[in-house]
């Protein structure tokens, strides 16, 4: 029976990465062993959680030099576990540090290493899409252990109500692996609705012109009510606004009921990260932008037109 | 400080792409350095500018990515090295690590390994670290911001919810985000002067490395187009379209 280990990521607060819950019911459902490998301060309280979605072993670590320094200690870790348990397959979210850790391992362990995966099956073969979500791919997964990367929300999160045994790892972290150190943390705080909650999601792109018109989609999103304001890696690059508004391959992943793209042209980067939507209505001046090839309603027009009178139209029927 | 810039020579992003059986058609097609390889020289050519030093291109492709490099020696960049090699046709992210480890170690000491933080192709994003372990390098990846002094280097780390200043020991690997800077032009001068700068041609046995060194493990077990989503309605805005969108935002119960 294959053991798949699922690596769970910890967000700023401490809180499990849900990618890291949708991860391990999807590999509880593989049928096989479920572990969890779980580093840094509060590790053995979140085991818990990590047992109710299919983890029967959770390997923890409240070790803080896993909240200091930079990966190179978690690569240390999880090299270490490996060669003590021999796991056939280490799933991760493609997050930003277990990008930096997967990645270091496939070296490490002469693993092949799977990324932007969306599904598996077994612990054989993982699916992919190429070219924006035109072709989907199925890999040959080869190496011990496999090492596969998933976007988030490929998987929703089911608990199953277990317990898991608490397995405390202990690996000497040489100081050699103490080289890249985090000496100052900022966040950037959102307002509104979170976007990977939000049954809404409007995002702007370069077609707003400028950083002020982004202004229009926070009063769109006040006019609809409850929908989050996201945006193109284009405008978060130009300094528009904040990183955490980036919805695409780097930045969030959104599955919303209603996707609302104004001013954006569809390029790869931004549709992996809203493809899922339920429905997608689209507006932009270019009536070539690939973005209308995957709406439901395309508008070929004036972003700067459309959105005020939609503001007054939903504000009209609203009464 | 002597820096070392991985770029790589990609099929234009503008044009749609071409199959070459399993992967993606590389040679015969028209190719631009990857745009996201452009903030990296760039890094680059600032610390340079600070800091003294060269700045040397690496690249793995096929003979036409010597196209990238030009760009990149126009840009102000110091030598390039291309590694060429039809038994690197295909390369995975890890055989790619492998071969460009092998080449930056051929080339001497650097202080610094710059590269994208993924690539606009095949964008895998973890080529970066991979290579990073092959080196036995620490990594910072998703750098927005750098600065350099003697023996270390401290930069802003983007993360999911802002960022994280982070301090590394050199010589280090970063890779740069599309906002770490704004890449410039190449002048005419740059690049007539690029045209005379070094560039150094490699093979895989240049590198000591084997056909089986660099064979890819993974392998393409079927491939299919995906199930597209249902040709939707494109409408010119004639003064309705605002309607029209409040109308399905009505049908799907968001107001």
């Amino acid at each position: 029976m294959a053991k798949v280990w699922v690596y769970a990521e910890r967000d700023g607060q401490g809180n499990v990465d849900p990618a890291a819950l949708e991860i391990l019911t999807k590999a509880k459902s593989l049928g096989g062993d479920v572990e969890a490998v779980i580093l840094g301060a509060g590790a053995t309280d979140a085991a818990k959680e990590l047992g109710q979605y299919g983890a029967t072993t959770v390997h923890a670590s409240d070790d803080a030099v896993y909240d200091d320094y930079l990966v190179l200690p978690h690569v240390q870790a999880l090299a270490s576990l490996c060669e003590q348990h021999s796991p056939d397959a280490i799933l991760f979210a493609m997050n930003y540090d277990s990008r930096d850790i997967a990645g270091r391992l496939s070296a490490r362990l002469g693993s092949t290493l799977m990324s932007n995966a969306m599904d598996i099956e077994g612990t054989e073969t993982a699916k992919t899409a190429i070219f924006g979500g035109a072709q989907i791919v199925d890999v040959k997964l080869e190496g011990s252990p496999k090492l596969v990367l998933f976007r988030p929300k490929s998987f929703e999160a089911k608990a199953a109500g277990g317990e898991a045994t608490v397995a405390s790892v202990e690996v000497e972290i040489p100081e050699d692996a103490k080289k890249s150190k985090i000496v100052e943390r900022h966040e950037e705080a959102a307002s509104g609705p979170k976007l990977e909650d939000a049954p809404v999601v409007i995002s702007g792109g370069r077609g707003l012109q400028e950083p002020d018109n982004f202004k229009l989609l926070d009063d769109l999103a006040s006019a609809i009510g409850g929908a989050a304001v996201g945006a193109t890696r284009a405008v978060v690059d130009a300094g528009w606004v904040p990183y955490a508004m980036q919805v695409g391959q780097t930045g969030k992943t959104v599955k919303p009921g209603v996707y609302i793209a104004v001013g954006i042209s569809g390029a790869t980067q931004h549709v992996v990260g809203m493809k899922g939507a339920k429905k997608i209505i689209a507006i932009n001046k270019d009536e070539e932008a690939p973005i209308f090839q995957l709406a439901d309603l395309g508008i070929v027009g004036d972003a700067l037109k459309v959105v005020p009178q939609l503001i007054e139209e939903i504000k009209t029927r609203k009464g | 400080m002597n820096i070392a810039v991985c770029v790589k020579h990609i099929p234009d992003p503008n044009l749609p792409p071409e199959m070459d059986g399993d992967t993606l058609k590389r040679e015969g097609v028209q190719g631009v350095l990857d745009p996201g390889d452009e903030f990296g020289v760039e890094a680059a050519l600032q610390l340079k500018e600070q800091h003294g030093g060269e700045v040397t291109l690496v690249s793995m492709g096929p003979a036409q990515a010597m196209e990238a490099i030009r760009r990149g020696l126009s840009m102000g960049a110091d030598k390039g090295v291309l590694v060429s090699d039809d038994s690197l046709k295909g390369s995975d992210a890890l055989v790619t690590a492998k071969v460009l480890a092998e080449t930056i170690k051929k080339q001497g000491e650097f202080d610094l390994i710059i590269t994208a933080v993924e690539s606009t192709d095949g964008y895998t994003g973890t080529m970066a670290a991979t290579l990073a372990e092959f080196l036995g390098l620490p990594q910072v990846t998703f750098v927005k911001k750098i600065e350099g002094s003697n023996g270390a280097i401290k930069v802003d780390r983007q993360t999911a919810d802002g960022y994280h200043v982070v301090e590394s020991s050199l010589p280090a690997l970063i890779s740069v985000t599309a906002g770490v800077n704004e890449p410039r032009y190449a002048s005419f001068k740059g690049i007539m002067a690029a045209k005379k700068k070094p560039v150094e041609e490699l093979s895989l046995s240049d590198l000591g490395l084997s056909g089986d060194d660099v064979a890819v493990k993974q392998s393409i077990a079927q491939m299919a187009p995906a199930e597209e989503r249902k040709a939707g309605e494109v409408i010119e805005d004639d003064g309705t379209g605002a309607a029209k969108i409040a109308d399905f935002l009505k049908e799907a119960k968001v107001i």
